[in-house]
């Protein structure tokens, strides 16, 4: 196939030191509108004082080595993914100017979420879409935009409408969303579309300087190799079957009414940055561990109930104040299959040593809220094990003799205080004053991280206060 | 040092703004979710970019812009989610960009469930886009892993302009624990191959497209020679008692937890039972485990994985039937208990006549 040689713009590269072989021609075929676009796009880039900040994305199909032309920055894409790709890029270097440049089968077909979902998001880039109505790299298959009863290597007997349906008409499509700001289809059959093509590039790529949004051009593109005619011939069939199905025109300009948005940088210090995620520096105060009364030490506990008795919260306030005090903790709720039944359990180790699995068979300490959890876990307790209860809405007794039981009226002891939600903090305050594992003010220390609403903290701080004095009260 | 208690899954998303990460490119899925409301919450607090995507394939491919322009950058997702980045791996390993992908495995194959299982082995440590590469894989077992691994991910990555992938389950994502956060914050290397937007842009280009056979040999024998270097040099793992251990664990991320637990109770029973838990699971600790099967007191591994069974064929490659290997497995979500495991170390201390 002949090469045509561009009379080069300074856009390009002067010498096409990317491409093997001939480094002064292009790659395209004669007559193909590839060339004419780049040209154009070449002369924009200088004219506009963007040459040094402007970023191409080479898409797949024949444009895919646009990187061995343009003395811009270059990056090469996967297929259809080039909006995604300069979403990325623009996302990384607000002040670069990005153009997507892509044909009909990446843009329209394997990439057509993308094109719709940036242009929505209004992503500020610029998009140059090459529709010839067919696949040229891959040997002439039909695209997106073939028309009806063109015939390609996969339509050979003409594109059905019944079969593989209509032409998509994209910058129509396109210009129903609020996103884009400017949207233009032009063709390249002769001077004066060309000159319109020339314009509508410039005016796409402003649109982006300034700061506007998303904007695309459309370019009726001649690809003479797919279309198995000579350069003549294809002006002439573009006009006669692709101008109808794909008007020329301005099909959404709104620049005028958008604010321009330029995303403002930030670097901030590194204490900035600690603040910003909300991590503080502090010291956990380590625990007397003589406090803790021997046969209650590094516990494996099980915590179990109903959704929303506040069973997990329970148990992340004992695990959270155990590290506060310098234990190795560790909170894992009920998760996957076990999650069955509308019954919530967590496991929490609170412990001197490293926690090896964070789920027990046998727990040494359960917490039940709930009959059907004393039911279900009273036998996996292990021996010598200690159970606590909540006896005001459990009206059955535990069955082992070889456990611990302690009793905790943990509802009624709640509604005493006007929040029956509370009594899983009176379960806690029971359970730290039955074993001695925590001092109340670690516990108390915890409540605003574990408690979301932040204007119950003070009743969860009485529903603890008040499991703490109920044991103590059986102890005296 | 800055300690909080606090979910796994969150704590990826803090370790990552320490450690100088710009951008968060993410799609919804349960149980990787909670990664993307932490970055929603947090990224745009520092001016830096949070996006929900069109889609996985969309975000990876975000992911492969930032990259190119030198940002630290991020995504997370699950096993489905990662089935769908897996073009864009392949195109990050093409290019040579870093960056951090973290899968936090569920169920599968197809939808399967959102429990947590470890069937994401293959596709992330064999590769699973197309061509000749590797991804650096870190499996964390713990909430402070989450943020070190994190952390690491990123330094890595920069190091060795490769996509890092942090390889953990639901169980990991789910769980809380104190998390000691460093106090400094991570710099981010020069990277004079990026896109910067500026002149010196011309002579710069982000590509995978080698287009005669001699040229794209060479680049793929240069990535091959990259991935020798980082076995040679990155090779992290974790030993428990292996030093006089007769039957030797293998298991990564929760699993290992798990194993742990067994390696106590059986020598509280007096069996010389001890474990090996990879950290990178690529590079892999080959070396440490033929050694382990050739010169030491091991005379079994029993590999443990909540899978069909994929890291043990690593094992097995390493060890090269000097000594046997055993495979103990759950899937769908099923945890193993200590207790199960147990019983499978004595079944396999029967079979092989090991004195443990
Ligand atoms: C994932 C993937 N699928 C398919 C291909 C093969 N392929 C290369 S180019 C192309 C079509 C390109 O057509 P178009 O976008 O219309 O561009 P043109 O060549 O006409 O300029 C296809 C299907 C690929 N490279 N990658
Ligand atoms: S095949 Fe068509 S689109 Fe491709 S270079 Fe040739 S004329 Fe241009």
């Amino acid at each position: 196939m002949a090469k045509k040689i561009l009379r080069k713009p300074a856009g390009f590269y002067d010498v096409f030191e990317r491409k093997p072989g001939d480094q002064l021609t292009t790659h395209y075929c004669p007559g193909c509108g590839h060339g004419n676009v780049h040209k154009l796009l070449a002369e924009a880039v200088v004219d506009l004082g963007i040459q040094d900040r402007t970023i191409l994305v080479s898409p797949v199909g024949c444009s895919v080595f646009a990187f061995y032309y343009f003395k811009t920055g270059n990056i090469q894409v996967a297929h259809g993914r080039a909006p995604a790709v300069a979403t990325g890029i623009k996302r990384a270097l607000p002040h670069a100017v990005v153009v997507s440049y892509q044909g009909d089968g990446d843009l329209a077909a394997i990439g057509g979420n993308h094109i719709l979902q940036s242009a929505n998001r209004g992503e500020q880039i610029t998009v140059l879409f090459i529709n010839n109505a067919i696949y040229g790299m891959t040997g002439g298959q039909m695209a997106p935009t073939t028309v009806l009863g063109m015939r390609t290597t996969t339509t050979p007997y003409g594109r059905k409408v019944n079969n593989e349906g209509p032409p998509i008409r994209v910058v129509e499509l396109l210009s129903s969303l609020d996103g884009p700001a400017y949207l233009e289809r032009t063709a390249l059959w002769d001077n004066k579309a060309i000159r319109r093509t020339r314009t509508a590039i410039r005016n796409a790529l402003q649109c982006q300087i300034d700061g506007l949004g998303f904007s695309m051009v459309e370019i009726l593109s001649p690809c003479p190799s797919g279309w198995k005619l000579n350069p003549d011939e294809a002006h002439e069939w573009m006009r006669e079957n692709m101008a109808p199905v794909f008007p020329p025109g301005l099909k959404k300009d709104v620049r005028a009414e958008r604010e321009p948005f330029f995303p403002e940088k930030r670097e901030l210090t590194a204490e900035e940055i600690r603040a910003a995620v909300d991590l503080q520096i502090e010291e956990p105060t380590p625990y007397p561990s003589e406090l803790v009364k021997p046969e209650y030490a590094d516990p494996a506990i099980k915590l179990a109930g109903f959704g929303g008795q506040g069973v997990l919260s329970a148990g992340a306030i004992l695990a959270n104040a155990g590290m506060e005090q310098g234990f190795q903790t560790s909170w894992i709720p009920s998760y996957g299959p076990e999650m069955r039944g509308g019954t919530a359990h967590c496991f929490v180790h609170i412990s001197r040593h490293a926690i090896g699995s964070p789920t027990v068979s046998n727990p040494d300490v359960l917490v039940a809220f709930n009959r059907p959890s004393l039911e279900k876990f009273e036998p996996e307790l292990k021996p010598g094990g200690l159970l606590l209860y909540d006896s005001t809405i459990i009206d059955v007794t535990p069955k082992r003799t070889d456990i611990e039981v302690l009793a905790v009226p943990a509802t009624g002891l709640a509604d005493e205080l006007g929040f029956s939600r509370m009594a899983n903090t009176v379960m806690v305050g029971a359970y730290v004053a039955k074993t001695g594992i925590l001092s109340r003010e670690a516990i108390e220390q915890t409540l605003p991280l574990a408690i979301k609403r932040q204007n119950l903290v003070e009743t969860n701080r009485k529903g603890l206060a008040r499991g703490i004095e109920f044991v103590e009260g059986l102890e005296s | 040092m800055a300690r909080e208690f606090i979910k796994g899954n969150e704590a990826i998303v803090k370790a990552a703004l320490l450690a100088g990460c710009r951008a968060f490119y993410g799609y919804p899925i349960t149980p990787a979710s909670e990664i993307a409301h932490a970055a929603a919450k947090y990224f745009p607090r520092l001016g830096r970019t949070f996006l929900q995507a069109e889609s996985e394939i969309a975000s990876i491919q975000m992911v492969y812009g930032a990259s190119a322009c030198g940002q630290r950058v991020m995504t997370a997702s699950s096993s489905p989610g990662i089935s769908l980045k897996q073009e864009g791996l392949s195109y990050l390993a093409g290019s040579e960009l870093p960056c951090l992908v973290v899968d936090i495995m569920r169920g599968g194959p197809g939808l399967g469930n959102i429990a947590p299982e470890q069937s994401d082995y293959n596709q992330i440590v064999k590769g699973g886009g197309h061509g000749n590469y590797k991804n650096i894989v870190l499996s964390p077992n713990s909430a402070q892993e989450m943020c070190d691994l994190t952390m690491l991910a990123f330094e890595l990555a920069d190091k060795w302009r490769n996509p890092t992938v942090l390889l953990a389950d639901g169980y990991i994502g789910q769980m809380m624990e104190p998390v000691d956060f460093p106090e400094a914050v991570l710099e981010v290397p020069e990277k004079p191959w990026a896109l910067q937007g500026e002149a010196a842009d011309a002579d710069r280009l982000i590509n995978s497209i080698y287009l005669v056979p001699e040229i794209l040999e060479d680049h793929n024998r240069q990535l091959q020679r990259k991935y020798a270097k980082i076995e040679e040099e990155e090779v992290r793992y974790e030993e428990y008692l292996v030093e006089d251990a007769e039957l030797v664990l293998v298991g990564y991320g929760i699993v290992s937890r798990i194993l742990r637990s067994v390696v106590e109770r059986a020598r509280g029973e007096g069996r010389k039972v001890g474990l090996l838990r990879p950290i990178t699971l690529f590079p892999f600790p080959k070396v440490r485990l033929r050694e382990l099967a050739e010169g030491g007191t091991a005379q079994v591994f029993l590999v443990s994985e909540m899978s069909n069974g994929q890291m043990v064929d690593d094992v097995r490659l390493a060890v090269a039937e000097r000594i046997p290997v055993e495979f103990y497995g759950r899937m769908g979500g099923c945890v193993p208990s200590v207790e199960e495991i147990l019983e499978v170390v004595g079944e396999t201390v029967r079979k092989h006549g090991a004195t443990v």
